[in-house]
């Protein structure tokens, strides 16, 4: 009962503050992650992947994923909810006051500090993410040699996955399914 | 009532087949609300979805809310988020379910190790679209270079680097308008 009133608020407060889609509910996980111990940073990545490559909004996969992993299929009802709760009530009301919104000084003055804002937040979400598969900090330790920091399998999958995406784009579950496929292959 | 149901049902086809939300998602809005049902004009569609972008939430969430509210008030905005959102808690709880069930089995383990460097390169190319369209000037790179180094080490809550940006954006515009606004004033007072 604990996990589900945290839950609710912690993804409440994500729903109320994550402004600008997509990935922009991620650095608000990070941040869960790092005060409860239902949600495990090393999940992170994972979930992410999971919810670039099945359908629906990546930030409703992504809580619906924390929040069963924290306490099952009500565990997943609840997060989801709770982040799409604050959506539902602020658009009701600007639909209600607010005429020309996204045409508000305001507002437009706001975005200018915001978008940077949000750019940093998820490059800091990645960088974990970075860190965790592609850095060894672990044998750094051991070995005190910079050679063993940097995991040079996963460092050399990275560059040939960037530019591939580079060169041809297409869709995100293309290169998971692929980069799974060398994971197995390569014996990450 | 039977309304209400047409708009779950059009809403859930919206979340269940697209991928990656966003403006992955605006060719089906399109084509389901616009087209298939006249539940909205296309301007009042773009309206909707660029209100929904710069509303806290999800944006597929914010547009659903929107047209579910203005065809249907409340109930209509209930029905249509709930569509949106349903097949995704679906199919997620079945693959979170799956992989909590198989994740001590070697290869899903290295699966997933590949796949963790396939997300870093991912948030990158994300990261690198934002910049494109978001930092524009010197401002705009100091303002990411804090909220990225106040996140990564510091653990600073994502809530205060928000609301600090916001009104900074604010508060800068201002000084901005202020700023233009001087000159044009002083020559009068030269008068």
């Amino acid at each position: 009962m604990k996990i589900l009133l945290a839950l609710f608020y912690e993804f409440f407060k994500a729903g109320l503050f994550a402004v600008g889609g997509g990935l922009a509910t991620l650095p608000f996980l990070y941040d869960i992650a790092a005060r409860y111990d239902w949600l495990p940073v090393e999940m992170m990545p994972d979930m992410i992947a999971v919810s670039e490559s099945t359908p629906g909004p990546i930030g409703i996969n992504m809580a619906t994923y924390a929040g069963f992993n924290a306490y099952g299929v009500l565990g997943g009802i609840v997060a989801t909810c709770s982040l799409v709760l604050p959506s539902v009530i602020i658009i009701i009301l600007i639909s209600k006051f607010l005429n020309r919104f996204n045409e508000n000084p305001l507002v437009k003055n706001a975005f200018t500090g915001l978008r940077p804002a949000v750019t940093g937040l998820i490059a800091a979400a990645g960088w974990q993410v970075f860190s965790l598969s592609i850095l060894e900090f672990s044998l750094y330790e051991q070995t005190k040699s910079l050679l063993f920091l940097i995991d040079w399998k996963a460092l050399g999958l990275f560059i040939i996955l960037w530019v591939t995406e580079r060169k041809f784009k297409g869709h995100p579950l293309f290169y998971i399914a692929g980069a799974a496929a060398a994971g197995i292959l390569l014996g990450f | 009532m039977k309304e209400l149901f047409r708009m779950f049902w059009a809403f859930f086809r919206i979340g269940g087949l697209t991928f990656g939300g966003g403006y992955a998602m605006l060719p089906m809005l399109q084509k389901e609300v616009v087209e298939k049902f006249g539940w909205a004009t296309e301007e009042e569609l773009m309206d909707y979805y660029a209100i929904g972008q710069c509303t806290p939430g999800i944006i597929a969430v914010n547009t659903a809310t929107f047209i579910g509210y203005k065809k249907r008030g409340v109930p209509g905005a209930i029905f249509a988020t709930a569509g949106v959102v349903f097949p995704s808690l679906v199919i997620i709880t079945i693959i979170a379910a799956f992989i909590q069930n198989f994740a001590h089995i070697v290869y899903v383990q290295q699966a997933f190790a590949g796949i963790r460097v396939a997300v870093c390169m991912l948030i990158l190319n994300a990261v690198i679209k934002l910049w494109k369209s978001g930092v524009k000037n010197i401002v705009g790179i100091c303002i990411f270079a804090a909220a990225f180094l106040l996140t990564a080490l510091l653990g600073i809550s994502p809530i205060y680097l928000v609301i600090a940006s916001a009104l900074f954006g604010i508060f800068w515009g201002r000084a901005a308008e202020k700023k233009q606004n001087r000159n044009p004033k002083r020559e009068e007072d030269k008068k």
